[in-house]
């Protein structure tokens, strides 16, 4: 019985040939984490998925901020579809977890108002002389490394474990709000019980952590930051989270969606310039990670390749409780070869 | 703080209820039941003489009342006129200056 409920809360994941849309913030913030998603895709897994050179914007900040209207974003949104029939694929990965709530969100309005569809189709038409089809298949990349994470832990060279006490690390997952709230049949798990991260660190070893607020907003929302004014109330959110997960102990963060990693991971040194305040008991932070950080750590890449240093929190303590090698000397080590200057060290938050 | 961030952490307005003292809404109910019968439509607070020219707001003192939030209550209601206005409109009947009157009591005085 119980099983054939879960089934209801499962969703269709296509097996191979993926068309890859990149986000907008996560080249900055995570630059590391989509390029280890192609990685694991085409060397871990022997997948066939495009990495398109003209792929653009999904519109999501601008549209969730009422600067691009609905029309431009369908618009939008058909060009990338047609860079995707163009290349000959039928199955969209987005990066992003915003642009994963876009594209469902306007397939959902072409579905029930067919109208709109060919008002779109005439409108790319006109703009770009191009055609396009929906796609067969939606997934999110985290679905993607859920659905292979078995395959995946066969790879893996580390598990979720303390190697100082033999126990599985307590790890907090949070699902992306537009991941599976604004179309719960999207996500696996729906809305009521996502499964997508805790699947991954379940079968690697971890702990999922149950906390009182495990469910609230990250706090990026959009309008809540874009005005600097308003950022009180950004950083309100993460704070009753951080506050609810501490007497938990958590090792580490994991989530799936650009705005909650970086809001998590930045507003924990903000708060601690403010308050003086940090959520673990050395002062180092809670590390968060990206899905695909977690899963390139434990499949053995290099933390630098993977841009761990570029996160505010830094992620050695959880390395060396993990059992990874890594180079302290080449943490900044640029593409060029060259060692970059080191960031300047916040006043609290120990690194 | 080291860094002007130009601004602060906004302080939650969640209100736990396991933290809140009922008593004096229990006393308040006690003495005078019709209390319960509101409705909050609000029309009270519409045809208020005082809320022409200051905050003062009955729904809003009554929603106070409800969510056991008391520490501006003392203040509110001495800003009520006892002109009766929100007697005559209610719809449900209830003499709000006996009501009034008896807050200031619990409220106020105590």
């Amino acid at each position: 019985m119980t099983k054939r409920y879960w089934n209801a809360y499962q969703k269709e994941i296509a097996e191979d040939h993926y068309f890859y849309e990149r986000s907008c913030i996560r080249q900055t913030f995570f630059p590391g984490s989509e390029a280890a998603f192609l990685r694991i895709m085409r060397e871990e897994l022997h997948k066939d998925i495009k990495d398109e050179a003209n792929q653009h914007t999904c519109t999501g900040i601008g549209y969730h901020s009422d600067i691009v209207p609905l029309e431009t974003t369908m618009t939008v949104v058909a060009r990338l579809f047609s860079l995707m029939q163009e290349d000959g694929y039928t199955n969209y990965v987005p990066s992003c977890v915003t642009s994963f709530g876009i594209f469902s969100e306007m397939i959902d309005i072409w579905e029930h108002q067919p109208e709109m569809l060919e008002k779109t189709r005439e409108n790319l038409y006109k703009a770009t002389g191009r055609e396009f089809a929906i796609p067969s298949n939606l997934a999110h990349p985290s679905d993607i490394i859920y659905k292979f994470r078995e395959e995946l832990k066969k790879n893996m060279k580390y598990q979720l474990v303390n190697r100082f006490t033999g126990k599985p690390l307590r790890v907090v997952e949070h699902v992306g709000c537009h991941y599976a709230k604004i179309f719960p049949e999207r996500g696996i798990g729906n809305a009521e019980f996502p499964y997508v991260l805790a699947g991954m660190i379940e079968s690697w070893g971890g702990e999922v952590v149950d906390y009182p607020e495990r469910r609230h907003c990250c706090g990026f929302g959009f309008r809540h930051y874009l005005l600097q004014e308003n950022r009180g109330y950004s950083i309100a959110n993460s704070k009753k989270k951080f506050e609810s997960m501490e007497p938990y102990e958590p090792d580490f963060i994991v989530c799936n969606c650009p705005g909650c990693t970086m809001f998590m991971d930045k507003w924990q040194y903000t708060i601690a310039e403010m308050e003086n305040k940090t959520y673990d008991k050395e002062g180092y932070g809670i590390p968060v990670l990206t899905y695909e950080e977690m899963a390139g750590l434990l499949l053995g890449y290099d933390p630098w390749e993977l841009g761990l240093q570029i996160h505010q929190v830094q992620a050695e303590n959880l390395m060396n409780k993990i059992g990874i090698k890594y180079n302290p000397d080449e943490k900044y080590r640029g593409v060029n070869g060259k060692i970059l200057p080191k960031p300047e060290r916040p006043s609290v938050l120990k690194q | 703080m080291s860094v002007n961030f130009g601004y602060s952490i906004a302080p939650t307005r969640a209100i736990n209820y396991d933290n809140c003292d009922f008593s004096k809404l229990h006393e308040l109910e006690q003495a005078v039941p019709s209390f319960k019968r509101c409705i909050n439509c609000g029309a009270c607070t519409a045809t208020c003489s005082a809320q022409q020219f200051t905050s003062f707001n009955i729904r809003k003192i009554k929603t106070l009342c409800m969510d056991g939030q008391y520490e501006s209550l003392g203040k509110e209601l001495k800003k009520c006129m006892l002109c009766g206005k929100c007697t005559l409109v209610c719809p449900r009947g209830l003499a709000l200056r006996p009501i009034i009157m008896t807050m200031r009591k619990i409220f106020v005085t105590k």
